[in-house]
């Protein structure tokens, strides 16, 4: 098996859809010659030509308004937005548009559009490129998005991505592009979307995490295992929709959670998956559900950046918290 | 149907003042500046090469944070910038640290602009300035508002805001202009077009010839202006500031221009999308060349002068990174305390927590 980093197993899956169905087409700012700006797209344009992969003009909402079109014309369009702070200027494309076509059509016409974009914080980026928006998109119906943590599930969820026929929103965080390599088979697979993973079992507690904050979830049950708390770490790999059977499985066994994010705290994915949680599992609970999250400032300036993230020492604390209730 | 569009294109010819020699070759255009005003042009391009040279060399050391670099571009930002009044609002793009430094920001804030440290978007009394905009086309709605507000305050003033060729793809850009140029509010848009946009050329940005003719469709004035020429860029700046003051509406400036650098310090490699002939061909029409002829020719400057701006500016950049520096580390309670004017429960209760996190 191959060892890949994140951004190549990425690479990969948009080359073997280029390859298996002609109606795959790649494109955005930067992302033809250049080989976008984090090389997800690198060699694309040159192995199928600039009318699969190609650069746009600089303009989100015409981006997510030209895949919309091209949805219509039986394409099946994998456009990337640049970095996803800057996805405000595609949101009517997107969220008022892209989501609701099945919808409004009547189950007549859909978007079989997979929008990826890195994000995520902690790579010192100037404002509005490091931003968690996955709440914002989790809260559209119609949209389903994903989040891949290791290189494996990347390549899995994108070819299950670009297949799916409603909409996708592909995160893929910046700090796990290059931080790892992982084994990844070189034939194609699909992860199915909405299956959570469990990455790590544990009997004391769940952890319940995706993207990089998998990882941090990781550190933090090897840390408390030293003390004799055995975490068991969720990864959710798809924020919408949830798989809450293998998060309410795994509650029933521990009986304590935390759900942690990068994300700020107020209205985010883990008030979400909290309230799922006490709805229909409050019997099995031996300790309130905590949450790790960033504060409720916008994106922190650089220089404040390590201390405003969620990491593994906010985690453990909230675990002895829920432990020791 | 009468076809329009390769005679309006037609009407966008290239003005220029100064030949790549150096040489005046518009007599009748020629700005009304001092010598000493000449050469204080001279002087700010010759200083801001260097900051541009010191902040690559600060960022590779790792001691500047985010930066994009500037030079190739001195004529079109400076000579813009040297027509404003200090009253005039500058909405900038992240590569328009210059103007504001010529504004009066001063160097160690560009510093910490750099670094993520939020003191430096902090404008000093008498700055009127947003601090540089990230998001491609913001700042150009933003700068109607600003034009709008002055008109109906009866200001004699103008907001100037800049974006590059790729710029000009966003809606926000011809918003922008299509409002001001509705309300005839006092802005002057300028697009400083250095031929890409990261790694995609201007042909594929568009089908327009110049992206001065985009005016138009605003119904307000445009006009291409070779942007390696401080005289005329200023030139051209001027007269658009009056007929804005004189409620005559807004322009649309396009500067022909280049940047010798990456597109910024975080990782863009230039050999992927540009020649080495088209970097040569432009270098050729270095602003600070052929102004250092014009003016050497005038008898107002020499190698001498030179070495005093540039050794200047050294020691200027040196005291600046020192003050930069020894500015209090940013705190995440420091960035609480700036969400709201009151901060709500939920807010106060984070920053008692992070007071304890910080204190620790
Ligand atoms: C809305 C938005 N989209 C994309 C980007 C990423 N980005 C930063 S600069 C840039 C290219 C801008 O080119 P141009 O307007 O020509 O200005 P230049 O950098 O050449 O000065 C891009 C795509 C961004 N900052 N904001
Ligand atoms: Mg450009």
């Amino acid at each position: 098996m191959a060892q890949m980093t994140m951004i190549q197993a990425i690479t990969d899956a948009m080359r073997i859809e280029l390859k298996n169905d002609e109606n795959v087409l790649v494109f955005g700012e930067d992302v033809g010659q250049n080989g976008g700006v984090f090389r997800a797209t690198e060699g694309l344009q040159k192995e199928f030509g600039e009318e699969r992969v190609f650069d746009t003009p600089l303009a989100e909402s015409a981006i997510g308004g030209l895949a919309f079109g091209l949805a219509m014309q039986g394409f099946r369009p994998v456009p990337e937005i640049q970095f996803f702070g800057f996805v405000y200027e595609a949101m009517d494309a997107i969220n008022g548009q892209i989501a609701r076509i099945r919808y409004r059509s009547g189950g007549t016409q859909n978007a079989p559009i997979t929008i990826r974009s890195p994000f995520g914080g902690g790579v010192h980026t100037p404002e509005l490129h490091a931003d968690s928006l996955e709440g914002l998109m989790a809260q559209q119906p119609g949209l389903k998005v994903v989040i891949p943590s290791t290189p494996y599930d990347a390549k899995g969820l994108l070819i299950a991505s670009i297949r799916d026929n409603d909409p996708v929103i592909f995160l893929e965080h910046m700090k796990l592009y290059r931080s790892f390599r992982g084994e990844v088979p070189e034939e194609e697979y699909t992860i199915e979307l909405g299956k959570a993973d469990v990455k790590r079992e544990g009997s004391d507690v769940t952890l319940v995490a995706y993207g990089a904050m998998v990882h941090s979830c990781l550190k933090a049950a090897e840390e408390l295992e030293k003390d004799g708390i055995q975490a068991e770490v969720i990864d959710l790999r798809t924020v919408m929709p949830i798989d809450f059977e293998t998060v309410m499985k795994s509650v029933e066994k521990t009986n304590r959670v935390v759900v942690v994010q990068e994300a700020q705290r107020q209205a985010g994915m883990a008030s979400h998956i909290i309230a799922e949680i006490q709805e229909k599992a409050i019997l099995h609970l031996e300790a309130p559900v905590l949450r790790v999250t960033a504060p409720d400032t916008v994106y922190a300036f650089t220089q404040a950046e390590e201390v405003w993230l969620p990491n593994y020492n906010d985690i453990i604390e909230k675990v002895n918290k829920v432990i020791n209730f | 149907m009468k076809r329009t569009l390769e005679n309006i294109e037609k009407q966008f010819e290239t003005f220029q003042i100064l030949n790549e020699e150096g040489k005046i070759i518009n007599e009748d255009a020629m700005p009304d500046l001092s010598d000493d005003e000449l050469k204080e042009l001279m002087h700010r391009m010759v200083y801001t090469r260097i900051l541009d040279q010191r902040s690559i060399a600060l960022n590779r050391q790792g001691r500047l944070g985010f930066y994009a670099p500037t030079a190739g571009q001195e004529g079109s930002q400076l000579g813009t910038q040297y027509a404003l009044e200090q009253e005039d609002f500058i909405l900038p793009a992240y590569r328009d640290v210059p103007q504001l430094i010529w504004q009066g920001l001063p160097l160690y804030q560009a510093f910490l602009f750099s670094r993520g440290h939020y003191h430096g978007n902090q404008m000093p009394e008498g700055v009127h300035a947003l601090s540089p905009q990230i998001i491609i086309g913001a700042q150009y709605t933003q700068a109607a508002g600003i034009a709008l507000g002055m008109k109906i305050r009866g200001k004699k003033n103008v907001a100037i805001t800049y974006t590059g060729d790729g710029g000009t793809s966003q809606g926000d850009f011809y918003e922008g202009m299509n409002f001001a140029g509705a309300y005839k509010a006092p802005a002057i848009f300028v697009v400083q077009n250095n031929r890409f946009a990261i790694s995609v050329p201007v042909e594929k940005q568009t089908a327009a010839t110049t992206l001065a003719q985009k005016a138009v469709a605003a119904g307000i004035e445009g006009i291409q202006v070779d942007g390696m020429d401080i005289l005329a860029v200023y030139a051209a700046t001027k007269e658009a500031r009056e007929r804005a003051i004189n409620g005559e509406g807004p322009t649309l400036i396009e500067t022909l221009t280049y940047r010798y650098g990456p597109h910024t310090m975080a990782g863009d490699d230039p050999t992927r999308y540009r020649t080495e002939d088209l970097d040569n061909e432009w270098e050729k029409k270095d602003p600070l060349v052929r102004f250092r002829k014009f003016l050497e020719n005038k008898g107002l400057w020499s190698e001498e002068e030179e070495n005093k701006v540039i050794d200047q500016a050294k020691k200027e950049i040196k005291e600046a990174i020192k003050k930069a520096d020894e500015q209090p580390k940013q705190k995440v309670t420091d960035l609480i305390k700036n969400m709201y004017e009151e901060l709500p429960a939920h807010l106060q209760e984070q920053m008692e927590e992070y007071k304890a996190k910080e204190s620790k």
